[in-house]
C-alpha cells in the first residue's frame, strides 16, 4: 500500500512543481493547493498505512489495541490542512488584488518591487 | 575577587547614568549645566585616584560582578598602572572637555545631546581600558566606534561630517571586527579571555603556532583605533566634529585605545621578532608621514590632527621596540602627549571661537586680546617641543635612550624620531605661536579672553604638563613606573630625571632635534610649499582610495544583488525546487539508501480506484484551458484525497479535506471568474524540458525518499504515547481529537493564530485600495463606463490569443 501511495504523493509533488514554475499567477495557485496535498499524504504515509479502523478508544477498553491507524501523523495533517487552507486563501486573494492593480498575471512582469531597471544606489554620503 | 558591586563599577557605570540625564540639566540650567555634569567625570578621577597607592605597590586589583548569576557573563575589571594612568586621563581630561563643551558650544541648541554622546563615549573608553575581559574590551571598542561616529558626525547637516563619521566607522569598526577574530583565537589558544589569568602566562601566546593571526589580527584592530599609516586618514578628517570632541577623542582617549591595546598585550604577545619588525616599520612611517603631512596643513586643527597622528606612530614604534627603557620613554610620551595635546586643540578652538578662523596664515598677534590662551597654548607647545622642564622633555630623553644605538636598526629608529620631533617641534610652534606673535592682523571676529568654562581645560592640562615634570619623582613612583611595569610585564623602578646628570647620546640628540626644529620652524611657509608641491605631484592619497573603496563597494554589492536577484519570481521558484530536488535525491545516492525495488503493492480495486481518480485529476488540472475544468479538477484530486484518508482509517481528516475542499472551491469560483486562466499554458519548448526536468526531480526525489523510509523499520513509541495515555490522562476516546485538544493544546492554538491572521490580512487586502487607484475608478465609473470596459474585454482578448 505504501509503494502505491509514495508513488501517488511523487506524481503529486510532480504537478504541484510543474504548475509552480508555470510564470502565470494561476497555475501557481493551484499548484500550491496541489503541494498542500501532497505534503499531507506524505506526513500520512509516513506513519504508515492501517485500513479502515480509525484511532478511537472503544467504549469497554482503556488502552486501544494497537491496529488502529496510526493517530499521530493525522493530528499533524489535521493541522496542515487547516494552514495549507487559509494560506491558500490569502494567496488567492493577494493574487487576484495584484491582478486588480498591476492589471497582469504574469510573474515576469510584476516588478513593482524589484524594477528590472533599477539605478545603481548612490555612492556619496 | 569578590562578587559585589563596588565603587569602581559605579564609576564605569556612572558616565552612562550621566548621559542619561545631560539633556534634561541642560534644558533646566542651559550652558552652566556643564559645571555640574563635569562633577561626574571629577568624581571617577578622585575615584581613581584613592588607587594610587596601590597600583605604585605593584597590585593589580581585579573584581568580578555576576550581574547575572549564570549567564556567564560577568563584569569584571583589571587596575594596574597602566589601565590606571588611561582612567586618570579620561575622566581627568573629560572634566574640562564637558566644561569646555559647555562654553563651546554655548546657546546650540543641541548642547544636551551633545554633551549625552560625550558621557556615552567617556563610557565606553573608560569600559574599554578598565575591562579584564578581552571579549568585553571588544565590546566596549565598538561601542567607543559608535558613539565617535555619533560624535563626528555631529553637524550630521554637513556632508563632509557625514563622509568623516561614515570613514571613521567604517575603519575602525573594521579593524574591531579583526580585533574580536583576534581575541576568539585568543580564547580557544589559551582557553580563556581575561587579562589577569593571560597576564601570569607569559610566553603561551608566543609560541603558539597561532601566534602570527593572532597578533596580525590584534594589530588590525589596534592600527586602524591608533590611525597607523596608511589607515591614517580618518583621523584629520574626524576633525569635521566640534573642537570638544577633536580635544578629547584626539589627545587621551579613541585613538590611544589602540596604543592601550598593543601596550595591554605587549607581555603576552610582544617581544618577538615579527613584533619588533611590524610595529617600528610602521610606527615609524606613521611619525614621519604625520608629521609632513601635518606641516603642509594651514588649519590650526588639521595641524594638531596630523601631529597626533605622528605621536601615535612614535608610541607604537616605541612599544615595538619591547625594550624596557623605549618602553619608559613611550609611558612618560603618552602622558605628556595627552596633556599638551588637549591643551593645544582646546586653545585652537578658543582661537576658533574668539577670532573667528583656524586658519594660521590669516592669524597674528593675538597676545593681547587672549593672554591667558596664549600663556597655556605656550606652555603645551614647549612640552610638545620637548624643551624643559616640561614633561614633553623628559619623555623625549627617555625615549632617545631608549631607542639609541649604532647599529643600523637602532639608527634608523633614532633618526626617524629625531625628524619626528623635529617637525613636532615646528608644529607645536606654529600653532601656540604663529597666532599670537608678530604682527596682529584683521581676524573675522573681534578677538577677546574666552570664558573660563574653556580657559579652565587648557590652563590646568599645560600646567600639569609643567608640574609632572617638576614633582618628577612623584610622579614616575606613582603613576609613570606602575605604568612602564604593566607595560613591559616586570616591576620597573626607573629613575628619570629632569635635568641630565651626564653629558649623554641622548641629550645631544635632544639639542639637534631643537636645532633643526627651529631651523625648520623660520622656513614653515616655504617647507609647506614644497610638501604641497609633493603631494599634487602624487595625486592620490588612502582618503581618496577610501572614497573609491566604498563606492566600489557599492556598486560591486548592486550588481551581485542584480545577479542573485534578478527580481524573477519564476527563476527564484527554480532555484528553490532545485535545491529541493538535490537536497531530496544527493543524500540518497551519495549515501547510497536507495530504496530497495518494491513489490508490487497488494490493493483493493476500489482503492486503485480512487488513486486513479487521484491521477485523472491532476491531470486534468495540468490540461485545464478554462476556469471551470480547473476549478472541477482540482476538486477532484481534492476529493481523491478525503477518500484515501477515509479508506485509511483517517475520517476526521476526510471530512475536513472535504469541507476545505468545497470551500477551496467556492472561493476559487469566486475569484476566478475575475482572473483569466490562459487557454494554453504558455511556455516554450525549452522552458517546458526544463519545467518538466525540475519536476520531474521533484516527484520522483519524493518518491524515493518515501519509499525508502517506509521500507525502514517503524518507530511507534511516540504514537504509542497517545493511544495508551488518551483515555488514561485525557479521558478522550477519539484519540486524533486528543492531541490536538489536549496533548498538543498550544499547536491548536497556534494554528488557530494563523487562520486568524490570515484572514485580518484578507481583510486588509480588500479593503485597502491605494487612493490613486481609487480615483482612477471614479474616473472611470463618471467617463463612459460602457465603452471601458469594451476597451478592457478587448485587451483581454488581445493578450490572451
Amino acid at each position: 500500500m505504501e509503494v502505491a501511495l509514495s508513488a501517488l504523493i511523487g506524481i503529486f509533488f510532480m504537478t504541484a512543481v510543474y504548475l509552480m514554475l508555470s510564470p502565470h499567477i494561476i497555475r501557481i495557485l493551484l499548484g500550491v493547493v496541489v503541494l498542500g496535498n501532497a505534503v499531507n499524504l506524505l506526513i500520512f504515509t509516513n506513519g504508515r498505512l492501517t485500513r479502515e479502523v480509525p484511532p478511537i478508544v472503544p467504549d469497554d477498553v482503556i488502552v486501544a489495541a494497537p491496529t488502529i491507524a496510526n493517530p499521530l501523523p493525522q493530528a499533524l495533517v489535521l493541522t496542515a490542512i487547516v494552514i495549507s487552507f487559509s494560506f491558500f486563501a490569502f494567496l488567492l486573494t493577494l493574487a487576484y488584488r495584484a491582478y486588480q492593480e498591476l492589471d497582469t498575471d504574469d510573474t515576469d512582469t510584476m516588478r513593482i518591487a524589484e524594477p528590472a531597471d533599477e539605478a545603481a544606489p548612490p555612492t556619496g554620503y | 575577587m569578590n562578587a559585589a558591586i563596588d565603587g569602581t563599577f559605579i564609576a564605569i557605570l556612572a558616565p552612562f547614568i550621566a548621559a542619561a540625564f545631560a539633556p534634561f540639566v541642560v534644558r533646566m540650567l542651559g550652558h552652566n549645566g556643564s559645571w555640574l555634569l563635569a562633577l561626574v567625570p571629577a568624581g571617577i578621577f578622585v575615584h581613581f585616584l584613592g588607587y594610587i597607592d596601590q597600583t605604585a605597590g605593584g597590585a593589580g586589583i581585579a573584581s568580578v560582578w555576576d550581574w547575572w548569576p549564570g549567564m556567564g557573563w560577568p563584569l569584571s575589571y583589571l587596575i594596574d598602572g597602566l589601565s590606571l594612568m588611561f582612567a586618570l586621563l579620561i575622566s581627568g581630561i573629560g572634566t574640562f572637555i564637558v566644561l569646555y563643551s559647555g562654553g563651546y558650544m554655548k546657546g546650540h541648541p543641541q548642547l544636551g545631546r551633545f554633551l549625552s554622546f560625550i558621557f556615552l563615549f567617556m563610557g565606553a573608553m573608560q569600559g574599554l581600558i578598565i575591562s579584564d575581559n578581552l571579549i568585553t574590551v571588544f565590546i566596549f571598542w565598538e561601542l567607543t566606534s559608535i558613539t565617535s561616529f555619533l560624535l563626528i558626525g555631529f553637524n550630521h547637516t554637513k556632508e563632509k561630517s557625514r563622509r568623516a563619521a561614515i570613514q571613521a566607522l567604517v575603519v575602525t569598526g573594521g579593524g574591531g571586527l579583526s580585533l574580536l577574530a583576534g581575541i576568539i583565537l585568543v580564547q580557544l589558544v589559551a582557553g580563556t579571555s581575561d587579562l589577569s589569568t593571560l597576564l601570569t602566562q607569559p610566553g603561551l601566546l608566543q609560541t603558539s603556532p597561532y601566534y602570527l593571526p593572532i597578533l596580525l589580527l590584534f594589530l588590525g584592530g589596534a592600527f586602524t583605533k591608533s590611525a597607523q599609516f596608511p589607515l591614517h586618514f580618518w583621523l584629520p578628517n574626524a576633525m569635521e566634529a566640534p573642537t570638544p570632541v577633536s580635544a578629547y577623542l584626539h589627545s587621551a582617549t579613541m585613538v590611544k585605545a589602540g596604543v592601550y591595546l598593543l601596550m595591554r598585550v605587549q607581555p603576552i604577545m610582544g617581544d618577538t621578532l615579527i613584533w619588533s619588525i611590524i610595529l617600528p616599520i610602521f610606527g615609524g612611517l606613521t611619525l614621519i608621514v604625520g608629521t609632513l603631512l601635518a606641516v603642509r596643513q594651514t588649519d590650526l586643527k588639521l595641524m594638531l590632527a596630523y601631529t597626533t597622528v605622528a605621536s601615535l606612530g612614535l608610541l607604537v614604534m616605541l612599544v615595538g621596540t619591547s625594550n624596557t627603557i623605549a618602553i619608559q620613554g613611550a609611558v612618560i610620551y603618552l602622558l605628556a602627549h595627552s596633556l599638551f595635546k588637549g591643551a593645544l586643540f582646546m586653545v585652537a578652538g578658543l582661537v576658533d571661537h574668539e577670532a573667528g578662523t583656524r586658519d594660521v596664515t590669516k592669524l597674528g598677534g593675538l597676545a593681547k586680546a587672549m593672554p591667558i590662551t596664549f600663556g597655556a597654548g605656550a606652555l603645551a607647545a614647549l612640552s610638545m617641543a620637548g624643551l624643559p622642564p616640561f614633561i614633553g622633555f623628559v619623555a623625549k630623553e627617555e625615549l632617545y635612550l631608549g631607542i639609541w644605538g649604532t647599529e643600523l636598526p637602532f639608527l634608523a629608529l633614532t633618526i626617524t624620531a629625531v625628524i619626528g620631533n623635529a617637525l613636532m617641534l615646528v608644529i607645536g610652534f606654529a600653532v601656540a605661536f604663529k597666532p599670537f606673535l608678530g604682527a596682529k592682523v584683521e581676524t573675522p571676529k573681534a578677538a577677546h579672553e574666552g570664558p573660563v568654562l574653556m580657559l579652565a581645560g587648557p590652563v590646568v592640562l599645560s600646567l600639569c604638563g609643567l608640574a609632572s615634570a617638576l614633582f618628577l619623582h612623584w610622579t614616575s613612583v606613582h603613576l609613570l613606573g606602575p605604568m612602564a611595569s604593566s607595560v613591559a610585564g616586570t616591576v620597573l623602578e626607573p629613575e628619570f630625571h629632569l635635568f641630565p646628570s651626564a653629558i649623554k647620546a641622548n641629550l645631544i640628540l635632544s639639542l639637534i632635534t631643537v636645532a633643526i626644529g627651529l631651523i625648520l620652524f623660520f622656513r614653515l611657509a616655504s617647507l609647506r610649499a614644497a610638501m604641497d608641491r609633493v603631494l599634487r605631484a602624487i595625486g592620490w592619497g588612502p582618503d581618496l582610495g577610501f572614497d573609491q573603496f566604498m563606492s566600489g563597494l557599492v556598486l560591486l554589492s548592486h550588481r551581485v544583488i542584480r545577479l542573485i536577484q534578478p527580481g524573477q519570481m519564476n527563476l527564484y521558484m527554480k532555484v528553490a525546487f532545485a535545491a529541493t530536488a538535490a537536497a531530496v535525491l544527493l543524500p540518497l545516492i551519495l549515501l547510497d539508501e536507495l530504496p530497495d525495488w518494491p513489490e508490487m503493492p497488494q490493493m483493493l480495486f476500489y482503492e486503485w480506484g480512487v488513486l486513479a481518480i487521484a491521477v485523472i485529476g491532476l491531470a486534468a488540472v495540468l490540461n485545464a484551458n478554462n476556469r471551470l475544468t480547473a476549478i472541477a479538477a482540482l476538486g477532484i484530486q481534492g476529493f481523491a484525497v478525503a477518500l484515501l484518508f477515509m479508506l485509511f482509517g483517517a475520517p476526521d481528516l476526510s471530512f475536513t479535506q472535504f469541507m476545505v475542499e468545497t470551500l477551496s472551491v467556492v472561493i476559487l469560483a469566486l475569484v476566478m471568474t475575475r482572473l483569466s486562466l490562459y487557454q494554453k499554458d504558455h511556455r516554450s519548448v525549452g522552458r517546458t524540458i526544463v519545467d518538466g526536468t525540475l519536476a520531474v526531480a521533484v516527484g520522483g526525489g519524493f518518491f524515493l525518499l518515501l519509499l525508502s523510509v517506509t521500507q525502514q523499520p517503524f518507530n511507534s513509541e511516540l504514537s504509542d504515547f497517545f493511544r495508551e495515555h488518551s483515555v488514561a490522562i485525557a479521558h478522550g476516546r477519539n484519540i486524533v481529537n486528543v492531541i490536538l485538544v489536549d496533548f498538543r493544546g498550544v499547536d491548536t492554538l497556534g494554528e488557530i493564530a494563523v487562520v486568524a491572521i490570515a484572514g485580518l490580512a484578507i481583510l486588509a487586502l480588500i479593503r485597502l485600495r491605494p487612493k490613486r487607484k481609487l480615483d482612477a475608478l471614479a474616473v472611470a465609473d463618471n467617463s463612459n463606463a460602457s465603452v471601458k470596459a469594451n476597451v478592457k474585454i478587448a485587451q483581454v482578448q488581445e493578450t490572451t490569443s
